[in-house]
């Protein structure tokens, strides 16, 4: 059951192969192939675009890096070739570059960077002197924290497509960064919340200081009673800023509580720390009582530093799904030629002016606000509306900047210019993240508000006893109840282990979207994988072709082009990569039939390309065996118009490196493993025993896959659920927890609660059931401990048995077990794993 | 015990003096960036005979 766990250090290991490659620690398919020279060593590489950045790294003097970085492998993935990434060109427009270029002087430019594939603090090295070497470059700064790059360069010898370039050349990637996207406000709010934390951290210091002897002394009277009211009045001073600045955030929350006439964790927090004070400046000014102003400071030091905690991580979270920005639409398909598809040209959003026409292809986000003018297909706007059901769109209808064009082409006219409808869908996207807790965290929070109901009652019926009983405990008791019972073990107990399995998550290259996820994850009995995209690459190549008739190579392959023009299914991209030499002209009518394939109209042909069944409807004959030797082993599309068939086209599509070990490692952890796919029963048949998986169903449609899923769920499963493209949305919005790759349909992005980053690695959906099972067990056992520790020292402090000290010495210790208990490891890296993690590490540990 | 009728004072002032120095670097951007300074250490580039330019 435990195949992968089970590889001892000298069991020979069939998933971590011999050759890792230097750059990118991806197995080496073929060794001996790309091989370069690299700290005097000869090193293997899995690729020509690891090899080439591996050469131009050493080249530029930065081998060193190899050296210095921390790891190769979180996900990354190899090195992209130049054809992979979108053209930099667009950034050098001049119209482009006034949203995001600053003018210092005449000849002298400026721009913020997004660095994208960062691993480690070494790549930042490498890049920002990588930056300062480049021609025309004037200053070049890497903020490590937030992973940006300030840039000068002089306009006359240097042009920002080819810095991009530049950057592109050692393996990474960088665009533009919008400023509107408050920096500045983020850096104002970071810099208030230090100061919050320092003021309470160094009052809270101080104030013990002050406190230290009053305790030790308890009783013994070497203290005289005037330095005791010094030190009592230092403390005052001390505990002043404390309360009126750094608690601030808790009244403003509490009194938000109030007004919405609810009862929040910031409440009792809040009396806590106001009946502390106010009890301990009465005692001071009076001259009598007890003092405590260590009590009230350290408390508010703590929970500061808890939330300023979990607001770093937070940010570190939402940059990480910075790198998502490029595959929505910072560009938008503009057209010169209202009539003419073929005349689109990609511009950046932001150019878009009110009167332009766009064509927007199904799956991509609709970059402005607008209106159709030709096409009808269905836009999704749940992520604007909440409304999850498709909007129909016919001519005339209006559109929202950043919803999602869903089945077929459309040409649209802008009505408004909105460049911000991006950011804010990304935004948007993390917050839905923030938003969106688990159904244990909210059961959780259900219990701490009723927790503080009983809090309040409880003292106040401790105060109105001690009242009768002894006046003068009376105060004091109370406020040790407020203190004791300060929920914040319980406030604490989930985010920070959430926010740490996040932060865990991302570095291995997964980011979550819906924090909700992390239980389903750990429910999960079934996974569910689509085939293209997913278990593949999804970049296919047409390796086969079979044409009927008089129809050449060329002629077909022409016709598939302009059908597939505005596709954006990995078969169109594989279409386009294709050389022909024949003109591609321009299809109408295009209707894309998700799962099936595309009609149109070519001149007066009316075309399909697509699978069989749905060309057979279209020319009413059974496939001809000539296309035999194209049906047999791969995955095939058709083209044919109403007369007939016209050509089968053959493509194939790599399977991912790490397919085979992910799935192994699925059934290691006891889930049952799904293929689905829209693809033709051979092809999905043979996948299926490659990998060993039990159940597949072949030539599934989205409706399919939607019922097989929800069939799933009737039986009482879990189902998780991996996919890539559009028409894997919906069902990636019927399972419980859905994955979707980075490079896939923005809609498929937009409805996985996980979206694995960069290349995306398969291991990761594996980690990330790994990550979600200890999460969740570490957050039981928290709300198990804080619970118990509230329902032990509640009864102790309202009957007098704790004095408010030893009240927040407790709290404090509850708190601080809770913190302790989150740090523990998660996640157990099985020996596979860890190997193929850690060449770098074995390799200096075996040069020592 | 007469001495800390001046040095409990004394505290409380180094306390504000030290919360305005550290509001000046605050100000300043210096906890802006807290991951630089860790690896600015390690990347600093100051092995004899390595030049990190291998053009002169």
């Amino acid at each position: 059951m435990t195949r992968i766990h089970s590889f001892g250090d000298g069991a020979p290991r069939p998933q971590s192969p011999a050759a890792a490659c230097f750059h990118c620690a991806l197995p080496v398919a073929a060794p001996g192939r790309h091989r370069a020279c690299v700290l005097g060593e000869e090193r293997e590489f899995c690729c020509a675009g690891c090899e080439a950045v591996a050469r131009t790294i050493v080249l530029g003097g930065f081998e060193r890096y190899y050296e210095t970085r921390e790891s190769h492998d979180t996900g990354v993935g190899r090195a992209p070739l130049p054809g992979d990434l979108p053209p930099s060109e667009v950034y050098d427009d001049a119209e482009a570059q006034r949203q995001f270029v600053a003018t210092p002087s005449e000849y002298t430019r400026e721009a913020t960077l997004i660095l994208d594939r960062i691993r480690c603090a070494a790549c930042l090295w490498l890049n920002e002197q990588w930056l300062r070497r480049q021609p025309g470059v004037l200053r070049a700064d890497i903020n490590y924290a937030t992973q940006r790059a300030q840039i000068a360069w002089d306009l006359r010898r240097a042009k920002l497509s080819a810095i991009i370039e530049a950057v592109r050349a050692i393996g990474y990637d960088a665009y533009p960064y919008d400023p509107r996207r408050e920096d500045q406000l983020a850096r104002r709010e970071n810099r208030r919340a230090l100061w919050r934390l320092f003021v309470a951290g160094f009052g809270a210091m101080q104030v013990m200081m002050y406190a230290v002897p009053a305790y030790v002394d308890a009783g013994s009277g070497t203290l005289t009673r005037d330095v005791e009211q010094l030190m009592r009045w230092a403390s005052l001073v001390l505990t002043l800023p404390v309360v009126l600045f750094s608690s601030q955030p808790f009244f403003a929350g509490a009194w938000q509580d109030l007004r919405a006439r609810r009862i929040g964790l910031d409440v009792p927090i809040a009396l806590g720390v106001a009946i502390g004070f106010a009890a301990s400046a009465w005692a001071t000014l009076a001259a009598q009582g007890e003092v405590y102003f260590d009590t009230v400071s350290s408390l508010v030091f703590l929970l500061l530093g808890a939330r300023y905690m979990e607001s770093v991580a937070r940010r570190r979270a939402s940059r990480k799904l910075d790198p998502l920005a490029r595959w929505m639409p910072s560009f938008a398909l503009r057209l010169a030629d209202a009539s003419d598809d073929a005349s689109a040209v990609r511009v950046t959003a932001h150019v878009l002016k009110a009167g332009d026409r766009v064509l927007v292809p199904p799956g991509d986000r609709i970059p402005a606000d607008g209106e159709v003018e030709r096409g009808a297909s269905s836009a999704d706007e749940s992520l604007l509306t909440g409304e999850a059901r498709p909007v129909a769109k016919t001519a005339g209808a209006a559109l929202v900047g950043g919803s999602v064009n869903l089945e077929q082409p459309l040409v649209m006219r802008v009505t408004r210019a909105a460049a911000d409808t991006q950011a804010a869908a990304i935004a948007r996207l993390v917050e839905r993240a923030a938003a969106g807790r688990p159904r244990l965290v909210e059961r959780a929070d259900r219990i701490a508000r009723s927790l503080t109901v009983v809090v309040l009652a409880a003292a106040a019926a401790a105060f109105l006893y001690w009242w009768q009983v002894e006046p003068a405990r009376a105060l004091w008791i109370t406020v040790a109840v407020f203190v004791v019972t300060c929920p914040c073990a319980l406030a604490l107990a989930a985010p920070i282990v959430l926010t740490r399995a996040n932060g865990m998550l991302l570095a291995r290259g997964a980011a979550l979207t819906r924090t909700r996820a992390i239980e389903a994850l750990e429910r999960t009995t079934d996974i569910v994988l689509d085939k293209t995209g997913t278990l593949t690459t999804g970049r296919y190549a047409l390796v086969r072709m079979e044409t009927l008739g008089t129809a050449t190579r060329d002629d077909c392959l022409a016709l598939a082009r302009s059908l597939e023009a505005a596709s954006r299914h990995p078969i169109a991209r594989a279409l386009a990569r294709e050389q022909s030499t024949q003109r591609v002209r321009q299809a109408d009518e295009l209707r894309n039939f998700p799962g099936h394939g595309v009609e149109g109209r070519v001149g007066d042909r009316r075309l399909r390309i697509g699978s069989a069944r749905f060309c057979g409807e279209l020319c009413g004959s059974d496939l001809p065996g000539e296309f035999a030797a194209c049906v047999a082993q791969q995955t095939t599309v058709y083209l044919a118009d109403d007369a007939g068939w016209i050509a089968a086209l053959a493509f194939e599509d790599r399977l991912r490196d790490d397919a085979q070990a992910t799935v192994e490692a699925f059934k290691a952890r006891g889930l049952a493993v799904h293929l689905l796919s829209g693809d033709a029963q051979a092809v999905v048949q043979a996948l299926a025993q490659r990998l060993q998986i039990g159940h597949s169903a072949a030539g599934a449609t989205p409706q399919e896959k939607f019922a097989y899923v929800e069939r799933l769920q009737r039986a009482g499963r879990v189902v998780a659920m991996a996919g890539d493209g559009l028409n894997d949305a919906p069902v990636l919005a019927a399972a419980d927890v859905s994955f979707a790759m980075a490079g896939g349909a923005d809609a498929a992005q937009m409805q996985a609660d996980v979206v694995l980053l960069g290349e995306g690695r398969l291991l990761a959906i594996d980690q990330s059931f790994a990550l979600a099972r200890g999460a969740m067990q570490v957050i039981r056992q928290n709300f198990a401990w804080a619970l118990a520790y509230n329902v032990v020292a509640l009864p102790l402090a309202a009957s007098g048995w704790i004095g408010p000290w030893e009240a927040a010495l407790g709290m404090a210790a509850s708190s601080f077990v809770v913190v302790l208990n989150a740090m523990r490891p998660l996640l157990r890296e099985t020996p596979a794993l860890a190997s193929v993690a850690t060449p770098g590490l074995a390799r200096s540990e075996a040069g020592r | 015990m007469e001495s800390l009728y001046l040095l409990v004072p004394l505290s409380v002032g180094a306390v504000l003096v030290i919360g305005w120095l550290f509001w000046r670097a605050l100000d300043g951007g210096q906890f802006d960036d807290l991951d630089r300074p860790a690896h600015d250490v390690l990347m600093d580039d100051d092995r004899p005979g390595k030049s990190a330019d291998p053009a002169d």
